[in-house]
């Protein structure tokens, strides 16, 4: 009996999850290493993440003026991280706006 | 090496000392003890393989389409030293990058047409070669492409390039250097940048007290200055923006320089880029050849090295929008001249230039 309780609520759980996240949505990781994205071009859908990592010892930015997406997301120390969510389809061009020879693209489909 | 490299032999050493203890109390069996010697070489090989990030390379890039050759960078001087490119033919490239003064002009804010003055100090143009960005707001991506900016900005030379052109072609002297040059391509406002921009490629610190000292010269710089190296890399966190052979990262950030009295606060980058964190940010200049060419900072405001360094020990005037690598430091007065000593050892001897004859 209590095998079966818990079975239900983790088969619930399970439930609630698929129900708070839909099946295509996914957080994509980058990370921005000795200057530059570890990505130089990301894949991804409307709806993801993109999570920005800053791992060198000094400040970054990442900033888009891209007409798909046009963002700022400020400036942020090493292993602070910055999240995007991605909320149209076409091409953004990121740059951080601090090493602008920093550059990568995505690319957002439907 | 010399004592550049001690730190590096001291924590090499340290740290087969720490492996030693740590094999003793792991008891390592004979090949763990030959696969971490292995290890521990190919390490030290791999270490004294990498290129020393702080030596300067032994020649600069240039673009494919205009690789540097002898009737380029001659071109190239004669342009860059005459001031028939500009309107009144009153200054020329060096009037303001002037090579008695570093390449810059010894003022705080340059002086352009008709005696008017500018907001920007003069960048020297050491160097430039290796930016991989021009121009105090990065508003110029490459030598070719901010050669001619000056010329024709009305508040600098203020010569429209077509009439710049047209003069140039009046002067029957110049056909000859340009075919020589750039063969069938004429006077045109591309050959002329691209020309000037050969010449500004030549123009490169020379070997520096640092140097020397990088290279195993214990005695080509002071205790002091190796001590304010040691802070430049790390206590007073320079070499976050001054990074690398050239002491830049080729990036922007705000400084917290004060506005003076008087004068309008300057965007700088946030002309270009819009972002919030440009607002008031300039490019990282070079450090080489420093003592040559104060006054220093993007408007000029501090006359000694002293003076810059104390502003980064306060962490900035102004706060507002202040780049987050900017804090106060903690620096003691003798490590600000420690620091400052440091910064005197990146002059290079001055390269010798002859002012070439002009065409006519």
């Amino acid at each position: 009996m209590m095998f079966r309780s818990v079975s239900a609520l983790v088969a619930l759980a399970a439930l609630a999850v698929a129900v708070a996240v839909p099946a295509h949505a996914g957080d994509h990781p980058v990370e921005q290493v000795k200057k530059t994205f570890s990505v130089p071009v990301l894949k991804a859908k409307v709806g993801d993440t993109v999570t920005f990592k800053n791992d060198d010892e000094f400040a970054h930015n990442v900033f888009s003026l891209s007409e798909t997406q046009n963002f700022d997301l400020g400036s942020y120390k090493k292993g602070e991280t910055r999240q995007l969510k991605l909320t149209n389809a076409g091409t953004i061009e990121v740059e951080c706006a601090i090493h602008p020879e920093m550059k990568m693209k995505i690319e957002v489909s439907k | 090496m010399g004592d550049a490299g001690e730190p590096v032999f001291a924590t090499s050493i340290s740290g087969v000392r720490r492996m030693s203890r740590k094999t003793s109390a792991l008891r390592l069996s004979l090949p763990q003890m030959l696969l971490l010697g292995f290890l521990v070489l190919g390490c030290a090989i791999v270490c004294a393989n990498e290129p020393d990030q702080w030596l300067r390379p032994a020649s600069a890039p240039a673009p494919a389409d205009n690789l540097p050759n002898a009737a380029r960078v001659k071109l190239g001087q004669m342009l860059f030293f005459d001031p028939r490119l500009s309107r009144k033919a009153s200054m020329s490239c060096a009037t303001c990058h002037n090579p008695a003064l570093g390449w810059s002009d010894g003022l705080s804010t340059a002086v352009g047409f008709d005696m008017q003055i500018l907001g920007r100090n003069t960048p020297t143009i050491v160097n430039t070669a290796f930016n991989t960005i021009q121009m105090w707001d990065g508003r110029k991506k490459d030598l070719e492409d901010q050669a001619t900016g000056p010329i024709a900005a009305g508040g600098e030379m203020n010569m429209p390039l077509p009439e710049m052109v047209a003069r140039l072609q009046s002067i029957p002297g110049y056909a000859k250097y340009f075919d020589d040059a750039y063969p069938g391509q004429g006077v045109s406002d591309v050959t002329v940048a691209r020309a000037i921009a050969s010449y500004e490629r030549t123009v490169l610190s020379t070997e520096s007290p640092f140097d020397r000292w990088r290279k195993g010269d214990a005695h080509a710089v002071s205790d002091d200055a190796k001590a304010g190296f040691e802070l430049f890399q790390g206590k007073a966190k320079c070499a976050v923006c001054h990074m690398g052979f050239n002491f830049t990262d080729n990036g922007f950030h705000n400084i917290g320089l004060k506005t003076p009295e008087g004068h309008d606060y300057d965007v700088g980058r946030y002309a270009q880029k819009p972002i919030k964190s440009m607002r008031g940010a300039f490019k990282t200049p070079t450090l080489r050849d420093i003592g040559l060419t104060a006054p220093y900072m993007r408007n000029g405001c501090y006359k000694t090295l002293k003076e810059v360094v104390a502003h980064y020990n306060r962490g900035g005037d102004d706060k507002d929008n202040l780049d987050i690598n900017i804090v106060p430091l903690g620096l003691s007065d003798a490590e600000e001249d420690q620091l400052v000593a440091f910064l005197q050892t990146l002059d290079g001897a001055p390269m010798q230039v002859t002012v070439p004859v002009l065409p006519h």
